[in-house]
């Protein structure tokens, strides 16, 4: 092409669109492709250019590494299978299109705006020394004092209260993804079940939930990521008491100012991350249908 | 199952109940505790209404040291945050909805993976970055980081609602004269507008909610969750309680505005991988 050619080109219709993406390529390559270049290189070089693997060896001695690390699989192997298993079953529900499932749909998703620091001081209100539901248990006569929940020696009630605030807050996106998949799966398929003498739950297993599969893959992979993300509900319920890789790195950099170790933790967030979804991908995928 | 049909009825609408109970609750207890007065707040047992109402617990946030500066920060941040991405994500997102062009799946594609990022990943570089080009620990500065968060959602959505518009229409607007950037002026922006509107709230939410990349970046220009995470240490439980429900209004009010495009566009941006 000579240059008349390729300046007609870039006037006409046909690359149009591409005018259109460019914006936004341009933004992404800034704020996402640079930004993993910068962290690479804080993480594995010192200030003077040397390489290094100084930082990720501190990071790993560092004495809540281990706790962190733990806590944020911990959180994600309950977090996530709890909300798939909540969401689809309130997704089945409003399926069945009862009266005013409309409006029940809507109260679900309500949470899907509230924040995560947000939700974590709603939980903080319910599980506090003299909170609510220490206040609700005394009234019933089940406790005469306090049950201190969010201490150092109640761990297990600490984790227990952020699974059940980031439970409350963030089923609502895997909620929305399952009900849209639903809606796209044809009726056509459930009524030749039917003809063909299924049970409900025959229907269920042997038609929705295979049709479904697609949506459960991408709530799956997006609520893990957001999961292995949790920092501002621990933070809120427990301080630093249940410590997690993304508070880490916060910490890291908000109290001591060294940009290289959180940076080193950030990388092994991005790397969980992509093992996981490279995880799920691999292992759930959907059984190709043969004709 | 066989179930009469009224016990199944029944069954539904108590699980219905739970559920919105289950929901509900939490956010009428923090309603309650944010305007409980203050010496009822540390009282055991704590009554769960209050013998009276007070905006004292309230007026005791709004007026605690750097409070209402973040507040008018993060009203900023979200609104640059909604500007910018708008601006740039959805003119994308209209190519998305109206053209085939070669590489369209790739770009959709490379829209999605940005979702493996970390928020950690953006946010700790971008320190290095910022205070090279004197953009850390400014509002402009946070919120490019929250417009790289919310340009996926944002070109997702706006073609979803850019495909919503039929395509005849802008053509048939062409064949009476309009120029193409005239038919989609008068056409379809008119025709997308509620969309967009609702689209311009999610990403306003998106920002308002964002906690990590917003402390990371500030020092003294704190948006109003980083205020709120910053002093939460030393913060006595007025402060905490009145700071999550002020923080949770501005995000209620708008899902029950935009609610009719919840799903159209959050569903179906998301479910379409």
């Amino acid at each position: 092409m000579n240059r008349t050619q390729v300046t007609r080109w870039l006037v006409s219709e046909k690359a149009l669109p591409y005018w259109l993406i460019f914006p936004t390529l341009a933004y992404v390559a800034a704020f996402f492709l640079v930004p993993l270049a910068r962290t690479l290189l804080l993480a594995f070089r010192t200030d003077d250019g040397q390489w290094t693997m100084r930082f990720f060896v501190r990071m790993v001695e560092d004495v809540r590494f281990f706790d962190a690390f733990k806590f944020t699989l911990i959180l994600v192997a309950i977090v996530v299978p709890l909300q798939l298993v909540t969401a689809l079953s309130i997704a089945l529900l409003v399926n069945t299109r009862f009266r005013g499932s409309r409006s029940f749909l809507y109260i679900c998703a309500i949470p899907l705006g509230i924040s995560d620091l947000a939700a974590g001081l709603i939980w903080f209100s319910l599980f506090t020394e003299h909170g609510y539901i220490n206040s609700f248990l005394y009234t019933l006569g089940l406790i005469d004092k306090p049950i201190y929940f969010l201490s150092m020696q109640n761990l297990g009630w600490v984790v227990g209260s952020i699974v059940l605030a980031e439970h409350w807050r963030a089923t609502a996106i895997v909620l929305v993804i399952l009900v849209a998949g639903l809606q796209m799966i044809s009726r056509d398929y459930l009524e030749a079940a039917e003809v063909f003498g299924a049970r409900p739950w025959q229907k269920l297993w042997h038609v929705t939930l295979p049709l479904l599969k697609p949506s459960l893959q991408s709530a799956l992979i997006i609520r893990t990521i957001l999961a292995l993300q949790t920092f501002a509900v621990a933070v809120a319920l427990g301080g630093r008491l249940v410590p997690v890789l993304a508070g880490e790195a916060y910490y890291w950099y908000y109290l001591y100012r060294n940009a290289n170790v959180a940076s080193a933790y950030a990388l092994l967030l991005m790397v969980i991350s992509l093992l996981l979804a490279w995880g799920y991908l691999r292992f759930l995928r959907p059984r190709e249908v043969r004709s | 199952m066989t179930f009469p049909r009224l016990q199944r009825r029944i069954l539904l609408y108590m699980a219905v109940v739970a559920i919105v109970l289950w929901v509900l609750v939490p956010l009428v207890l923090i309603a309650l505790a944010a305007f409980t007065p203050r010496s009822e707040l540390y009282r055991w047992p704590k009554r769960i209404i209050p013998s009276t109402f007070s905006s004292a617990t309230m007026s005791f946030f709004l007026h605690s040291y750097g409070v209402v500066s973040s507040l008018c920060n993060s009203v900023v941040v979200a609104l640059l945050t909604l500007g910018m991405t708008l601006v740039v994500g959805a003119p994308a997102g209209y190519a998305v909805a109206r053209y085939v062009f070669r590489g369209r799946e790739a770009f959709r594609l490379g829209i999605l993976m940005t979702r493996m990022f970390p928020t950690s990943l953006l946010a700790i570089p971008l320190i290095v970055t910022f205070i090279r080009w004197g953009l850390y620990d400014t509002l402009i500065g946070v919120a490019f980081v929250h417009t790289a968060m919310a340009l996926p959602f944002a070109v997702l959505i706006t073609s979803g609602i850019f495909s919503g518009v039929p395509k005849e229409l802008e053509e048939a607007a062409m064949t009476l004269g309009c120029s193409r950037l005239g038919a989609f002026v008068r056409v379809a922006l008119p025709l997308a507008l509620p969309g967009l509107a609702a689209a311009a709230m999610f990403t306003f939410v998106i920002s308002w909610n964002e906690v990590f990349a917003a402390s990371i970046l500030t020092v003294r220009n704190r948006t109003l969750p980083a205020q709120v995470l910053a002093s939460l240490e030393a913060a006595p439980l007025d402060f905490r309680f009145a700071g999550a429900f002020f923080m949770i209004i501005p995000a209620l009010i708008f899902m029950a505005l935009a609610r009719r495009y919840l799903f159209q566009m959050w569903g179906g941006a998301i479910a379409e991988r």
